[in-house]
């Protein structure tokens, strides 16, 4: 290390590293996880809305918000997985690090 | 921001085994996401930047998950039981102009000049001693506040659901420490996001019950309104010079204070949030990041004032010695009061997430700042990448470990939280300055950043434990206090790093490419992503846009 650590270190370090770097290629995509979990609690709570006793209702103020809030989570579940389904992540390219490469 | 500390003893939730269910799936699914997320961990830029490869709408609401931790969500809903709409102001003005800034003028170059961390880039522009005390000073804090999160949850779990303190500290500490070591930033990301949506499953369903108890917004409106004066419903009535306001500030120290200085020293050098915009996957994806963060941001406060709002309505004497709830209390007790089995349970879920993640955010970005910044830098250089993934694991468990320690240590102060609050002035204010003059002004020397920095946290704790503390200037509340404490810490640290640059040798310019506004580096400019160029993912106009909502929305609020 110089007297001053240059940028030029840093980013020949980080440039190295993201060339090695194995999340793009092997991450998952969270859409799936948020999807699933959001349609399981929903059909939860909607369940729970359908089975929902009076005093559960007095007690929402007469709303049945199980219900609700159950539809809710359950359509923003499927709005992921719809999501998921029309636009996938496009595999990398072969040339991900393209712009890494020698310049000259 | 207050402290729960204090949690009444009636609010004890009537969960049953529905609402477990529910918790229980959720903590499976957190852990199932750091598992998940190991195999993507190979660098030490994997498990400490996600790899930079992450998209703009993941790292965008990461980051605004990472600020919507429990203690904001109840402090907030307290604030306003408190001070009623002036609420608005920590989010309209006290946070999207500095997240619009963030995104359009400073990303380029955190982004462009390929650091790690905050103190990395200080460490290019000025030298090793801004480098090493900014490190420490952000290690050090985010240790605390870590521990301060763990705590705020041990309590707020004993109160609701019976459990006691130590088993609610072991038990989220486990959990975070388990999924940031096995996926590193990437898990810590994705649970975030995860959050984001329970926390909104929870608080929307309980504003709208909340709203339709007490009458509808008109209901809310008048009632207090006859209770606590017109003021307490408008954001800048009663704000004047001269005037007097329960939040004891008017509209010059809450622009200055609140809305230039806090607010800018918070989200533009706080790497808690800084991280989670380095680590997507272009330039453009990280300006955007913080932008598609800000439109959340300005209706997420509708969601936690008003809780505060109708518990202020329905007990009257909320937060005086007149009744048994605190302020802090008002969203546990709209749910006991409001919310059936099922949505109790995603409520609670909600909130213990909220908790998590707020850990989450501060352990994850203190074992980067530790590993890359303190370690890789002073102690033990130039080993293989591997050593430096083990050793960001090791630390992030010595990070936990020592965060139920402060949680511990935390639990022997009576109104901890209050004096954090304040002590992030401290730390985000004068690392802001430095920032700020550094990115701005090239004549600022090599020095002047390690004595600004010195100065400005210096100042700032003079003004508030000695001339607030001791009195030697009225101010009448803590907030107020920070807002004075914050321009004190600014000016100073402004008034030092002048003062040093004049003396001392400025840089030379070519190890400043890239870094000061107005110069770029010849390894910066990267060609658009395709796609990037449609018009919804410019970053001028997401910011611009998001700038004249927030102003917008004051409107209704104002007169």
């Amino acid at each position: 290390m110089s007297e001053f650590y240059s940028d030029k270190d840093v980013q020949r370090e980080v440039t190295e590293l993201q060339g090695k770097s194995a999340t793009a290629a092997r991450l998952f995509d969270i859409r799936r996880i948020i999807g699933w979990l959001f349609v399981v609690y929903g059909v939860i709570v909607t369940i729970a809305g359908f089975t929902a006793s009076d005093a559960d209702i007095d007690k929402a103020e007469g709303v049945n918000i199980n219900l609700w809030t159950g539809l809710g989570m359950l359509a923003l579940g499927l709005f992921f997985l719809v999501w998921l389904k029309l636009r996938p992540v496009a595999p990398p390219p072969p040339d991900v690090v393209a712009g890494d490469e020698p310049r000259e | 921001m207050r402290s729960p500390t204090q949690l009444a003893a009636e609010l004890r939730l009537p969960t049953n085994w529905l609402d477990y269910t529910i918790l229980g799936i959720y903590f499976a699914v957190v852990l199932g996401i750091g598992f998940a997320a190991r195999s993507s961990v190979k660098t030490s830029l994997d498990f400490f930047l996600s790899g930079r490869s992450l998209p703009a709408w993941v790292t965008g609401l990461a980051f605004i998950a990472a600020n919507l931790g429990a203690t904001e969500i109840l402090g907030m809903a307290a604030n306003s039981a408190q001070y009623g709409v002036y609420t608005t102001h920590w989010y309209w003005i006290g946070a999207i102009p500095a997240m619009v800034f963030l995104g359009l003028v400073m990303m380029p170059f955190y982004y462009g000049s390929k650091v790690r961390s905050v103190p990395e880039f200080l460490l290019l522009r000025f030298d090793k001693g801004a480098h090493l005390l900014s490190a420490i000073l952000f290690a050090f804090a985010a240790i605390l506040i870590a521990g301060v999160n763990l705590y705020a949850l041990a309590i707020v779990v004993e109160a609701l659901l019976g459990w006691p303190e130590w088993v609610a500290i072991v038990v989220a500490g486990f959990f975070v420490l388990a999924y940031i070591t096995l996926g590193g930033l990437s898990s810590a990301i994705y649970n975030e996001v995860l959050q984001f949506f329970v926390i909104l499953a929870a608080l929307i369903p309980l504003s709208v019950l909340g709203l339709k108890k007490v009458g509808g917004w008109d209901g809310l409106s008048d009632s207090l309104t006859e209770s606590r004066g017109a003021d307490f419903m408008t954001s800048w009535g009663g704000t004047g010079i001269g005037s007097d306001n329960p939040l004891g500030a008017n509209w010059l120290t809450i622009v200055l204070g609140l809305g230039f200085v806090l607010s800018f020293g918070y989200w533009t050098t706080n790497f808690a949030e800084v991280q989670r915009a380095l680590s997507a996957k272009n330039l453009s994806a990280a300006q955007r990041t913080p932008l598609i963060a800000a439109f959340p941001k300005i209706f997420i406060v509708f969601l936690v004032m008003i809780p505060g709002l109708v518990a202020a309505v329905l007990v009257p004497r909320i937060g005086t010695s007149g009744s048994d709830l605190q302020y802090n209390d008002a969203i546990p007790y709209l749910m006991e009061q409001l919310l059936p089995n099922g949505v109790l349970g995603v409520a609670v879920t909600g909130l213990l997430a909220a908790f998590m993640a707020g850990m989450a955010a501060n352990v994850s970005s203190f074992n980067t700042v530790f590993t890359t910044d303190i370690w890789a830098k002073y102690v033990v250089r130039g080993r293989e990448d591997e050593y430096y993934v083990r050793f960001g694991r090791l630390i992030t468990a010595i990070g936990v470990l020592a965060s139920i320690g402060t949680a511990f240590l935390a639990r022997s102060f009576s109104n901890i939280m209050a004096y954090l609050q304040t002590l992030f002035s401290f730390f985000n204010v004068p690392m802001f300055v430095v920032f700020v003059i550094g990115m701005f002004w090239k004549r600022a020397s090599m020095k002047s950043g390690f004595w600004g920095l010195l100065a400005g946290t210096t100042a700032a704790m003079v003004n508030y434990f000695v001339l607030y503390k001791q009195d030697v200037v009225g101010i009448p509340s803590d907030q107020g206090a920070n807002f004075v404490s914050a321009i004190a810490g600014f000016v100073a640290g402004a008034v030092v790093m002048v003062a040093v640059s004049l003396f001392t040798a400025p840089k030379p310019s070519e190890e400043l490419q890239g870094l000061v506004y107005g110069t770029t580096s010849p390894g910066m400019a990267e060609p658009p992503a395709p796609g990037d160029e449609a018009w919804y993912r410019r970053p001028a106009l997401l910011g611009w846009g998001a700038v004249v909502l927030a102003a917008a929305c004051y409107i209704p609020f104002s007169f």
